[in-house]
């Protein structure tokens, strides 16, 4: 098959061909040749190679957005190795240079295979099917025989044969092509990764996360002020945040009898622009939707309720705790700062358990997850919370440089409703235990075309992968005594097996219609 | 509350069905041994030439025929894998009703179901005529290697889900990744079947393990084999990787994280569509296709077996 006749004939596919050397004499010959190489199959071929061997180590290797504490101590127990693999950043795979060399160099290769391919296909889809072959034998599978029809009725039956096929014929020749959609739904797809890319690099540019942690009986509204910890895009623009407010009712979890989670749930009450709020469960799986905004529930822990009182008995604080959750048994840090006491100022630190057991060192730990027997265990510090510092302080540690430990350090532990008096008469009383909720919010623009884009790239590979495209030729000759030589062929672009069963039912629905 | 009493009968039934498809195997085994010869003959007379009921003879390329001869031992292992697969269709299904949910929780539930989809597809394929029956024996091997090796290192007893877990989208997300990695593990296991046959083609007279080729399917008919299952697979491995992402975007908000059993599923993903090319390329076809689609079965393993037991990540939910 290697006249360019049969060649044209049997392309069925707008796939670039292979790269040939440019004309002499052409001053673009080079970078013609260049962008065609860039372009070419082979190409492509190695670039997804490439880009699949360069994910290997963010597979195996921790990475630092997801886990940077193992990031540091993997790069500390191998020393100098570790040193010299964060510099070439197997650490930062997927953000490094040439991760990202790799796949960008695809998708130019992908857009500049596109266009043309889409030119070509734009055009196979309306032009007529090919002239036919000279030597139909040559083709993949054919057959003649010698019909008693005459030629027209013989090109009629083949017609009927060919419902459903796009048939042109040419004085006494048929050509038929069928599965245009194969080459369609190929473009789709690789036109859906281009548009995938293209909604990731929106949200790169203009969405927005950020987590706040509420407490039972309070709530946050979508300001930027009020995260605890935002993480905003480059071009990403806070008056686009979508103006709503979340409060947080009740937080429920359950745990089987071994202490692993069954479900979390937290009722929320939210609203839009100020109009009557509405109730919702947010649960793990079912993040609540408001316009472009979504907000999750990503993390829960136990919040102590706490009053404290200044030596004159007068109450200068009485809120919720929020601890730190540090064991799966949710054994967690909590701080306590009480700035606004009249002489010196007081400091809490220990650890809130809700299953409290204690070891034979009077060690205290959580034996289960859920609140069976809570405590509250601190030791207490007076002196200078050193909050006027000018640098700020996280309110989940204490600076105890300019404090002296009230009781010599010792701990004391409070059960729901108990007092802790301190030497000189102010109090700390442990008064109920609240839970609180993490929460996130995502505002991605990209969502509706990463949608789009993902249908595109399910169903264009469906069409691509299971519809055939094929071709089929039949030549009537006039014989002697009005009988008519048939000739007919065929190719197909894959399952040869299939095509050849269905070309074989062709010919015998040609031959019977006029049986 | 789980059904203790289910999930044993369970698990009792899957090991009955790995014991039939062992003794499968040997039978597939057998008819090999004793079949050959004639499977030779045949296949060189049906070469060239098809008629079709009273029509002309239509012409074809001789490798596109495949032709069996029927031996008794083949008949019997084919029966007992049948019963077989009947037998660990309903081990899946008591576990699902001994545990409430849907049967493919843990992995090895998961390893349960994707050698089910594997059995699944080689009879489907041998009762639609597209695959010779002898390639059993190839395909029992790896199965009962599978199955014992989840039954033994990964068994978990039935339980509830994990929160985090309990979505519809993990029966819409995990019975996609299941079915496709059944397949694409069938795919693999034709694929070097390929290159065994196709280096047997070139080395007729090389030593075990080369010389199994001789009893294999024509080289062009493993390969187009390998291709119609990885063409099946591809779609419902990219279907089950975008709904991981819907069902990542509201379990944990966001779509993408490059944790490590994502990273994986990429890795496999971009490998097979690297097979997809290869084959559509010029030098790539045949061997070399073949050898991509045996690195995309591997990184699909590392993607369930390493990473879920050796690297941490959220997915560590076995
Ligand atoms: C982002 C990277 C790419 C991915 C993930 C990708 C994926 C795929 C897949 C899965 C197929 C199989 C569909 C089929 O067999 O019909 C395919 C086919 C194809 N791809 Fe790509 N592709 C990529 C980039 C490219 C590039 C850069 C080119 C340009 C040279 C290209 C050209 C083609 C062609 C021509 C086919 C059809 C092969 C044929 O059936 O003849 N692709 N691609």
């Amino acid at each position: 098959m290697t006249t360019p006749e049969l060649d044209e004939a049997t392309r069925l596919t707008t796939q670039p061909k292979p790269v040939e050397q440019p004309r002499r004499g052409d001053p673009f010959g080079p970078l013609r040749l260049g962008w065609r190489q860039l372009t070419s199959m082979r190409t492509a071929l190695l670039l997804l190679f490439l880009l699949a061997l360069a994910s290997v180590p963010g597979g195996f290797l921790p990475q630092r957005k997801i886990n940077p504490v193992r990031v540091s101590e993997y790069i500390r127990s191998h020393g100098a190795a570790g040193r010299f693999m964060d510099r070439i950043g197997l650490f930062d795979v997927f953000s490094s240079v040439w991760f990202s060399a790799i796949y960008l160099l695809l998708f130019i290769s992908l857009v500049g295979c596109l266009i043309p391919r889409s030119r070509l296909h734009l055009r196979a889809l309306t032009a007529r099917p090919p002239k036919v072959p000279k030597t139909l034998k040559r083709l993949p599978v054919s057959a003649s025989w010698v019909a008693a029809a005459p030629v027209e009725s013989v090109l009629d039956d083949a017609r009927a044969a060919l419902r459903g096929w796009r048939v042109e014929r040419r004085g006494s020749e048929l050509s038929a092509e069928k599965g245009y959609l194969r080459e369609t739904g190929n473009l789709v797809f690789h036109i859906s990764l281009v548009l995938l890319l293209i909604g990731i690099a929106l949200n790169s540019f203009y969405g927005f996360k950020g987590t706040v942690l509420v407490v039972e009986g309070k709530g946050f509204s979508n300001t930027l002020a009020l995260y605890d910890n935002v993480q905003p895009a480059k071009r990403f623009n806070p008056s686009s945040l979508v103006p709503f407010t979340v409060g947080l009712t009740q937080f429920h979890a359950t745990y089987g009898d071994d202490g692993k989670a069954l479900t979390f749930d937290a009722d929320i009450t939210w609203s839009r622009d100020g109009k009557p709020s509405k109730a919702y469960d947010l649960r793990v799986n079912h993040p609540l939707v408001v316009g472009n905004a979504k907000t999750y529930l990503i993390g829960h822990g136990y919040a102590p309720h706490i009053v404290f009182r200044d030596v004159d008995g007068t109450v200068v604080d009485d809120s919720a705790v929020p601890c730190l959750p540090q064991d799966p048994q949710f054994l967690s840090t909590c701080v306590i700062k009480e700035p606004s006491t009249k002489a010196t100022q007081f400091g809490f630190r220990g650890v809130f358990t809700p299953t409290t057991v204690s070891d034979a060192a009077q060690r205290v730990g959580s034996s289960y997850p859920g609140l069976r027997r809570p405590a509250l265990t601190l030791v207490a510090f007076a002196g200078d919370l050193s909050l006027d510092g000018g640098t700020p302080q996280s309110v989940y540690s204490l600076d105890t440089t300019a404090m002296k430990a009230v009781d010599k350090g010792q701990a004391h532990a409070l059960q729901p409703g108990q007092t802790w008096v301190l030497p000189d008469g102010a109090s700390l009383t442990y008064v109920d235990t609240l839970q609180w909720a993490n929460l996130q919010v995502t505002q991605d623009p990209s969502r509706r075309l990463m949608l789009v884009a993902a249908i595109g790239i399910v169903g264009g590979l469906l069409l691509s992968l299971f519809i055939r495209r094929r071709r089929v030729w039949v030549r009537a000759g006039e014989g002697a005594d009005g009988t008519t030589t048939v000739e007919v062929g065929g190719l197909s672009r894959t399952d040869p097996e299939r095509f050849a069963s269905e070309f074989a039912e062709l010919v015998t629905d040609i031959r019977r219609e006029r049986a | 509350m789980p059904d203790k009493g289910l999930g044993q009968l369970g698990d009792g039934l899957l090991f009955t069905a790995v014991v039939l498809y062992a003794l499968a195997m040997l039978g597939y085994a057998a008819e090999q041994a004793t079949s050959r010869a004639r499977q030779r003959v045949t296949s060189v007379r049906a070469a060239s030439s098809v008629l079709v009921g009273s029509g002309p003879p239509v012409t074809v390329p001789a490798e596109t025929v495949t032709v069996s001869a029927p031996s008794r031992a083949g008949q019997f292992a084919f029966g007992l894998t049948g019963i077989g697969w009947v037998v660990h269709l309903t081990s899946i299904v008591l576990r699902g009703f001994a545990a409430h949910r849907v049967p493919w929780g843990n992995m090895y539930e998961f390893s349960s179901a994707a050698a089910f989809v594997a059995v699944t597809a080689f009879l489907g394929m041998v009762v639609r005529g597209r695959i010779d029956r002898a390639l059993g024996a190839f395909v029992m091997v790896p199965v009962v290697l599978y199955l014992g090796l989840a039954s033994s290192l990964l068994y978990t007893a039935a339980g509830p889900l994990v929160p985090a877990l309990n979505s519809y989208w993990i029966k819409i997300h995990v019975a996609a990744a299941i079915l496709a990695s059944g397949s694409f593990l069938l795919s693999g296991v034709v694929a070097l079947l390929y290159l065994l046959r196709s280096r047997y083609d070139t080395h007729p007279k090389a030593a075990f393990p080369v010389s199994l080729g001789r009893q294999l399917p024509a080289a062009a008919a493993l390969d187009r084999m390998s291709y119609a299952v990885i063409a099946f697979a591809f779609p419902v491995w990219t279907f089950a990787i975008i709904a991981g992402a819907i069902w990542a975007e509201s379990a944990w908000g966001r779509y993408w994280g490059w944790d490590p059993k994502e990273t994986w599923s990429f890795i496999t993903w971009v490998l097979y569509a690297g097979y997809l090319h290869a084959r559509a390329t010029a030098g790539w076809k045949g061997r070399k296709a073949a050898w991509v689609a045996v690195a995309a079965a591997g990184a699909l393993i590392i993607d369930y077996y390493v990473v879920n037991i050796f690297v941490v990540g959220l997915h560590s939910y076995a």
